[in-house]
């Protein structure tokens, strides 16, 4: 009994060092459906494993090829996501999407000289938006600096362009995700004169009783989010119990989800969070979803969060990816594409409206481009708010453009500085 | 039959004092290190250094600066990812300030500067013990990744707060940063696994050793004997808090390459140790290389036999791996309190008389 069982472990062993035989387009899903992070992570998972199967099914793959995930679980622990890395990159893996900002950081390194691209749809470094220096990653349609500017943007329209004075906390996740605004919102408070307050929140997030006493006692104005998972269910709750007014209550896109509001109930009425799309089922490709993936019982999850903000995130994300196969495959010629391919499909994608029209997401995000020198897209964002009675998010303003002419020389700054430190040498 | 004393003439009283005492042991001990040495860096490809033996290295490498303290000088320590987060960001902080100082040295200052701040928060075992030195071991864990993530000098001022490695090798070898072979990340961790490995047998065997474990047996006994415990405890907290601090410094440069202090040095790496050296077994070298393959790999490969093999959902494979982990720590505790170690220890006891046990 022993040595079949250490018979059976060595033979798992060997067929994963094995090289597999590489037939389908094979994208790897580091997702998270256990842990803390889950509430986050499993929607996006969904999204993510539904977008493709529907393009398996109703068109049969992208140009003839079907597409493979390969879902691995990391419960948003570094260490995990290295494991799954390694394990999943000689699987002729495309491109990597790891939505995690913390294994994005160990990812970037790794990847440039593995060749294989990464798509950090709205996370990530923010500076990988320079393409000059960060050949294989990509972080478009938005990031984080873009995300604070635009929140600063939004708070800016409703005080008639003056909030000199004001005082404006961040409450943020004690990670490299959290920390990534800090930098912009203060060059943005030189500029803007409002008092800024850091308020770290240390992993997962369960405990927020003395920041959020600190936020009443420092009677803030305004209170900006970069939370994950069950911290912003908690931060929102929290906010409630000390009466803080929710429309003044800003969480980036990733504090924005149906699962972090539910919590809260009625309280967390007309909280705000930043949209890098549209939100809601009403789009022509909810039809074919249904139509294709859930009627047949394909769905990956139990369909509970199908159409919320995050389900929709993980659409958008894997729709571009997509796209991306597409574009590759029209400029290689080749149906199935190599992940070297897929980095020039990434590098020369273009997401116009007649695009997205094609995805049957009319209007669903800004159309952008991406270039050599513009790994990032354009940055825009909008705002939707909360409707706790009809339990809705709606999209209260139009599209909000960041501050380039702070964020563009901090991008240069911090990314010269990664290349002089990797001897990195700009491309164009 | 095979495995006993009887028949080893000893002539000589180094013969007599040697660490492996019995013929097939001796043997045993030089094939292991003949294949960790001469036959796996040949084998061995990116997933097996850096999901598998590289971090099984490292962390056999804590538990064996824990069980220095816990297992042999008996002071409880909930501190260890803190004291590895030292050892990581005074390696960092070495490694940028001075590019040329040489990697190796960069990792054993960092040893040597996590002893002196394990020497600092060794000094109240001086005067509690046992739940209440616990307690404040963990204030050290707190302080101390709250440290890292508070003065940005420790992260060089980098906006995200993370440390990142820079390239750096050994005799003209990379063993840092993205582009290493896995063969050198995997045999730098294991010179220094092997090395510490060595000495802490050697140290355990001497007087300093004895000193740790009459203090751990019975501390007044041991200071009417002549111990003086002062000198003991922070010996022992020096020690164990250097190959905390090697470990960590390895744990950041080899292995990972970027760490973020709250997430990578937390608490939860601090029970993880201690429930690595408790599986493994106390006061046992062996036990502290069983206890970490128990914890980093039994994980793994169970990933690998439920998703791999039989392709069950990655969720329900990943809560089936903490309810098993748990399960076996539980039977482990019950069937085997002294670690598994201890079952290699009767395994040897059973062999000596075999096959007539009486």
């Amino acid at each position: 009994m022993k040595v079949r069982k250490l018979a059976i472990s060595l033979a798992t062993i060997v067929s994963l060092v094995a090289p597999p035989a590489l037939a389908d387009l094979v994208i790897p899903w580091l997702s998270y459906r256990t842990g803390p992070y889950s509430p986050s992570g499993i929607p996006a998972a969904d999204g993510f494993a539904d977008y493709f199967t529907l393009l398996n099914e109703r068109d049969g793959g992208i140009g003839g090829e079907l597409v493979k995930i390969i879902e691995c679980e990391t419960g948003y622990n570094t260490q995990k996501g290295v494991e799954c890395y390694e394990a999943t990159k000689g699987e002729g893996s495309l491109v990597y999407a790891p939505l995690s900002t913390g294994i994005t950081y160990q990812l970037i390194p790794k990847v440039a000289v593995d060749q294989i691209p990464m798509h950090t749809m709205g996370y990530g470094r923010t500076s990988a938006k320079n393409g000059a220096i960060f050949e294989w990653i990509f972080n478009f349609p938005g990031n984080y600096w873009d995300g604070a500017s635009i929140a600063i943007n939004h708070i800016l329209d409703e005080n008639g362009g003056d909030i000199s004075g004001k005082k404006i906390a961040l409450v943020y996740h004690n990670s490299a995700y959290g920390k990534e605004p800090i930098k912009t919102l203060e060059k943005l408070a030189e500029k803007h004169g409002y008092e800024l307050s850091l308020i770290p929140v240390d992993h997962p997030g369960l405990e927020q009783k003395s920041q959020w006493l600190e936020i009443r006692r420092g009677r803030m104005d305004y209170v900006l989010m970069w939370g994950w998972g069950v911290m912003n269910s908690v931060a929102i709750q929290e906010a409630a119990n000390i009466r803080f007014p929710m429309e003044n209550f800003i969480g980036i896109w990733w504090s924005g989800s149906e699962n972090d509001v539910i919590p809260a109930g009625e309280r967390a009425h007309n909280y705000k969070a930043l949209a890098l799309h549209g939100v809601g089922t009403d789009y022509p490709l909810y039809d074919d979803l249904k139509t294709y993936v859930y009627d047949k019982g394909l769905a990956a999850g139990d369909g509970s969060s199908v159409g919320s903000v995050l389900y929709n995130r993980a659409v958008y994300n894997s729709a571009l990816l997509a796209e991306a196969i597409r574009t590759a495959q029209e400029m290689h010629g080749v149906s199935d594409i190599t992940p070297v391919m897929m980095r020039d499909g990434l590098e020369n994608l273009s997401v116009t409206e007649e695009v997205m029209t094609s995805w049957g997401l009319p209007g669903f995000a800004p159309p952008f481009e991406v270039s050599c020198e513009n790994h990032g897209g354009d940055g825009l964002a909008m705002v939707q708010q909360w409707d706790a009675e009809a339990q809705e998010w709606n999209i209260i303003t139009g599209l909000i453009s960041s501050d380039k002419e702070v964020i563009d020389p901090l991008i240069t700054e911090d990314s010269t500085q990664y290349a002089t430190e990797n001897n990195i040498t700009p491309r164009c | 039959m095979f495995y006993r004393e009887v028949g080893e003439f000893k002539t000589s009283y180094p013969q007599d004092s040697e660490s492996f005492g019995i013929r097939l042991d001796k043997y045993g001990y030089y094939l292991v290190l003949f294949v960790a040495f001469a036959l796996v860096p040949f084998m061995i490809n990116d997933y097996w250094a850096s999901a598998v033996l590289v971090p099984f290295l490292v962390w056999a490498i804590a538990s064996l600066g824990l069980n220095i303290l816990t297992g042999h000088c008996g002071q409880i320590s909930l501190g260890t990812g803190g004291f590895m987060a030292v050892g990581a960001y005074s390696c960092y902080k070495l490694m940028t300030s001075f590019p040329d100082l040489n990697i190796i040295f960069c990792i054993i200052l960092s040893g040597l500067i996590t002893a002196g701040v394990g020497i600092l928060f060794g000094i109240p075992s001086l005067r509690i013990k046992g739940f209440y030195l616990a307690v404040a071991t963990l204030a050290s864990q707190f302080f101390l990744v709250w440290l890292f993530n508070r003065v940005p000098w420790f992260y060089n001022y980098s906006a995200s707060g993370q440390i990142s490695t820079p390239e750096r090798s050994v005799f003209g070898i990379l063993v840092t940063g993205p582009n290493v072979q896995p063969w050198a990340q995997y045999m730098i961790c294991l010179l220094f696994a092997f090395g510490l490995a060595w000495g802490c047998r050697n140290l355990t065997r001497g007087s300093l050793g004895r000193k740790w474990m009459a203090t751990r047996d019975m501390d007044i006994a041991a200071e009417i004997i002549g111990v003086n415990l002062l000198q003991a405890k922070l010996s022992a907290f020096a020690i164990s808090s250097f190959y905390i601090g090697i470990a960590g410094a390895l744990f950041f440069s080899v292995y990972l390459g970027a760490v973020d202090a709250t997430e990578a040095f937390g608490i939860n790496q601090s029970f993880l140790v201690l429930f690595m050296i408790i599986i493994g077994g106390l006061g046992s070298i062996l036990g502290s290389f069983i206890g970490a393959a128990f914890m980093v790999l039994f994980p793994v490969l169970l990933k690998n036999i439920l998703v791999g093999w039989w392709e069950w959902d990655a969720a329900l494979a990943t809560h089936l791996e903490f309810i098993s982990v748990g399960f076996l720590i539980i039977v482990f505790l019950i069937f085997e309190p002294h670690g598994l170690a201890q079952l290699w220890r009767l395994l040897k006891q059973k062999l000596r008389l075999w096959p007539y046990p009486h």
